[in-house]
């Protein structure tokens, strides 16, 4: 019989913690955030930097939440 | 022979992306950004101090400017008169306060787009762009932060599907090359256009570009999409990829995910052709995915996966312009992110679940309904001319129509996609359930 694949609850939790602390922290400094990620010089580096950032951890959160849910991916025979 | 072919892709690619970074961009006209801290309104006049400055500066307001849209203290973007520099035509807040209402309408349309843009390729942009700035975002900030979210998204969707095995990275990135340097003459063609007939010019164009595009293409793909279902739901190449594939121009390249084996030569129009209308449409892969599928004869899910690479190129070529200019408002891109991330994942795995052909009947009816939209918004701008004598609450009500048949097109592909999906994920769970109470027996 086929092994059932673990479901990453572990991996969830932790990525969905950092990802909504990350969000509040962005969202609770509003003004410093718009404000240094639009100065010139080295700073031009602070919205890409942030989009990686996020995708990451939102992208590994989301994916994991997708797969605890039990969506995922057809499986190919 | 193989080793050269990625050294010089590599060499095309660094060239390209830095001369985009680098080359002038910034958004149209003459603006300014920074706080406005007295307004004198006898006089007519702001004092104005801008980002990164010291100096005030002492500015004339037009007539135009209405009271209501001097903010003291808030960081502002102002337009400046292209002849007078020190004379405001515009002033817009450029950051908006994000209400509850505000990210509720922009968490849902990243998702929706999100969903798109992980089933088809593209899409979303579209929406997003003119969505924000109904919210009151400046044109430049909404295209800044739009841009900067679309390289993660085309990330996350390029790295699921590349795991389903979908993504022809080889063809993506050769694509992605050339798609910049479409991107650049898109932009230099925008501009004259500008200089010459304004905003209004300008509109006229990208609505004129898009109707033709859309109807043509998105016929072509729609028709195809029927003509598989009703044969039975089998993808052939086309008769033009297959005649391309035979035509020997070295270096000659196997691209191995798409199944395809053509001259290098025959894959840099189409993302030339990506690129350039990225640059006019905001919307590359309404050319790019049918561009990969008839011309050089890729099936739809290979194309629409790979356009994702060719997405997550330009994008981030793209954002890192706009980070320079200083127009990205990374909440509202954080803020799509945060439900697009999950809409391009389910997308993405929608792909696996449905028929093959499903992709051309979500593209194609997406760009059908969008045509309709934007032919819609056509007679405004032809009004704004001067070309057609409309009255104001007639070309109100046009526009309205417009921009909710937008919003109907993007609503429209992902009921189809979210439907088929749903029906997928029902049939494979009862035949798990089969196969288990089979093996029971």
């Amino acid at each position: 019989m086929q092994g059932k694949k673990k479901k990453p609850y572990a991996l969830a939790l932790i990525m969905g913690i950092l990802s909504i602390a990350s969000y509040f922290v962005i969202f609770s400094n509003q003004e410093m955030v718009t404000d240094l990620s639009t100065r010139s010089g080295y700073f031009i580096a602070l919205p890409i930097v942030a989009a990686f950032y996020f995708s990451f951890i939102h992208g590994a959160f989301s994916s994991s939440i997708l797969s605890v849910l039990g969506i995922e991916a057809k499986k190919k025979k | 022979m193989k080793k050269l072919v990625v050294i010089l892709l590599a060499i095309v690619l660094a060239i390209s992306f830095t001369s985009s970074v680098f080359a002038g961009g910034a958004p149209r006209g003459v603006f300014n950004k920074g706080i406005i801290t007295v307004f004198n309104e006898q006089a007519g006049t702001i004092l104005f101090t801008p980002n990164d400055a010291e100096e005030e500066l002492t500015l004339t307001l037009d007539k135009s400017v209405k009271q209501d849209e001097i903010t003291i203290g808030k960081r502002v973007i102002v337009s400046l008169d292209t002849k007078d520099h020190s004379r405001v035509l515009n002033v817009t807040r450029m950051f908006i306060d994000l209400n509850a209402k505000n990210m509720v309408f922009i968490l849902f349309v990243g998702f929706v787009g999100g969903l798109v843009s992980g089933f088809i390729g593209s899409g979303g942009a579209f929406v997003l762009t003119p969505g924000m700035m109904s919210l009151g975002v400046p044109a430049a900030v909404a295209v800044a932060s739009n841009m900067c979210h679309k390289f993660p998204k085309a990330m996350v969707g390029a790295y699921k599907r590349l795991k389903y095995g979908q993504v022809d990275l080889k063809l993506g990135l050769i694509m992605g090359a050339s798609a910049i340097a479409g991107v650049q003459i898109g932009i230099k063609v925008q501009e004259f256009i500008f200089n010459a007939w304004g905003d209004a010019g300008s509109n006229l164009y990208v609505s004129v570009a898009f109707v033709f595009i859309l109807v043509t293409v998105g016929g072509y793909v729609f028709r195809d999409a029927m003509k598989i279902s009703k044969s039975g739901g089998e993808e052939k190449p086309s008769k033009l990829a297959l005649a391309i594939q035979k035509i020997n121009i070295p270096p000659m390249i196997h691209l191995k995910t798409a199944n395809v084996r053509i001259s290098v030569w025959f894959t840099v129009p189409v993302g030339f052709a990506t690129g350039l209308m990225a640059a006019t449409i905001a919307v590359g892969g309404f050319v790019g995915v049918p561009g990969m599928m008839y011309v050089i004869g890729a099936s739809s899910l290979v194309a629409s996966a790979s356009e994702l690479v060719v997405a997550f190129t330009m994008g981030f070529a793209g954002s890192i312009k706009w980070a320079m200019a200083g127009l990205i408002d990374i909440r509202l891109t954080l803020l799509i992110l945060a439900a697009s991330l999950f809409g391009v994942q389910l997308g993405a795995l929608g792909t696996t679940y449905v028929k093959e052909h499903m992709i051309k009947v979500v593209m194609g009816s997406i760009m059908l309904i969008v045509a309709v939209s934007r032919g819609l918004a056509i007679p405004k701008y032809l009004t704004d001319l001067g070309l057609l004598s409309l009255q104001p609450a007639t070309t109100n009500i046009l526009m309205k129509a417009s921009f909710a048949i937008m919003a109907l097109a993007l609503m429209t592909g992902a009921i189809i996609i979210l439907k088929n999906m749903i029906k997928g994920m029902r049939l494979e769970k009862q035949k798990e359930v089969e196969v288990a109470t089979s093996h029971v027996k």
